[in-house]
């Protein structure tokens, strides 16, 4: 029974693992800044760069973080998504302008629309690596708090927006005053 | 031709070894040697099977220059792998590290050997038992 059992057994388990890595989403790699304290920088502004921005002036208020470049084919995809978000003025979204051309960029929103409350310029990409970031569109929730509530890595969609970054806002809201 | 085929090897490894920076990046060759090593302890996250020192990719050149400028700034190695996991998490190490949810995988090669070992016990304690029916075979210890 044993010599029938025994490789039935492990083909099953085998099966078993395989099915589990084939729902696995490998793609998406979990942030280990999910409710921590989101790093404060001070970068020029992308349409200046006499000017500073530092997103320690959000302090005591939910934002978003959108990290997007020019050269980032999903940053374009998703930029309708971004658009219709800012649109609706839940939350101030700053723009993340990852390792790129500032006159490119600026051409960019110029042409499909600035979604940005505010855009920072992060040339040398030293911001992206404190906020551990990999590949462009990354989109942060930050809360009133300062903590990290929600990271999503590839294009968002109003529809994730609403699924998964609204209910965390609301809550975000209800917690501060 | 020969000669020409172990000068194109060659050369492909020169390349090879110029892939990392364009110059060294300490002049002292014990730092040197750390910054390749560590280089080699990182994952570069966009590239997935390649290290920070294999890929040419824009995350992989700041993560080098990142690596440069925290072992310049005097850190220790268990610092700077610290640095790099706290924000990229685990993953951002080649290596994975030993805890309980890798243990696993870290003593999979040794249940598969022993898991192949039982195996082969059995089998062949269990052959070895049997009558011999090949007369061909001169058996063991025949030359």
């Amino acid at each position: 029974m044993l010599k029938y059992l025994l490789p039935v057994g492990l083909f099953a388990a085998l099966v078993g693992f395989l099915y589990f890595g084939l729902g696995r989403d490998k793609e998406t790699l979990p942030s280990p800044l999910i409710g921590k304290v989101a790093p404060i920088f001070e970068l020029t502004r992308l349409e200046d760069p006499e000017k500073t921005f530092t997103n320690a002036e959000f302090a005591g208020q939910p934002y978003v973080l959108n990290v997007w470049g020019t050269w980032c084919v999903g940053c374009r995809q998703e930029h309708g998504a971004l658009l219709e978000i800012a649109r609706r003025g839940e939350v101030p979204i700053v723009g993340l302008n990852w390792n790129d051309d500032r006159q490119q960029a600026l051409t960019w929103l110029e042409q499909l629309g600035n979604p940005y409350a505010v855009s920072a310029f992060d040339g040398e990409g030293r911001v992206a690596i404190d906020w551990g970031v990999y590949g462009a569109p990354e989109t942060f929730l930050i809360g009133a708090d300062g903590k990290v509530l929600k990271k999503h890595i590839a294009p968002i969609t109003v529809q994730i927006w609403e699924q998964e970054f609204v209910p965390l806002l609301a809550q975000a809201k209800a917690a501060s005053p | 031709m020969k000669q020409l085929f172990l000068a194109a090897i060659v050369a492909l490894f020169g390349l090879q070894a110029f892939a990392i920076d364009k110059a060294p990046a300490f002049e002292d060759p014990a730092q040197q040697a750390r910054y390749e090593r560590l280089s080699r302890e990182l994952r570069c996250l966009v590239c997935r099977s390649e290290t920070i020192a294999d890929s040419n990719a824009q995350l992989a050149t700041d993560l080098r220059r990142q690596l440069r400028e925290l072992m310049a700034a005097g850190k220790t190695d268990q610092e700077i792998l610290q640095y790099m996991t706290d924000r990229y998490g685990d993953y951002v190490l080649y290596k994975p590290p030993v805890a309980p949810r890798t243990w696993l995988l870290w003593a999979a090669p040794a249940l598969l050997v022993i898991g192949g070992g039982i195996v082969a016990a059995i089998v062949i304690s269990r052959k070895s038992k049997l009558p011999d029916t090949d007369p061909t075979d001169p058996g063991l210890g025949a030359s």
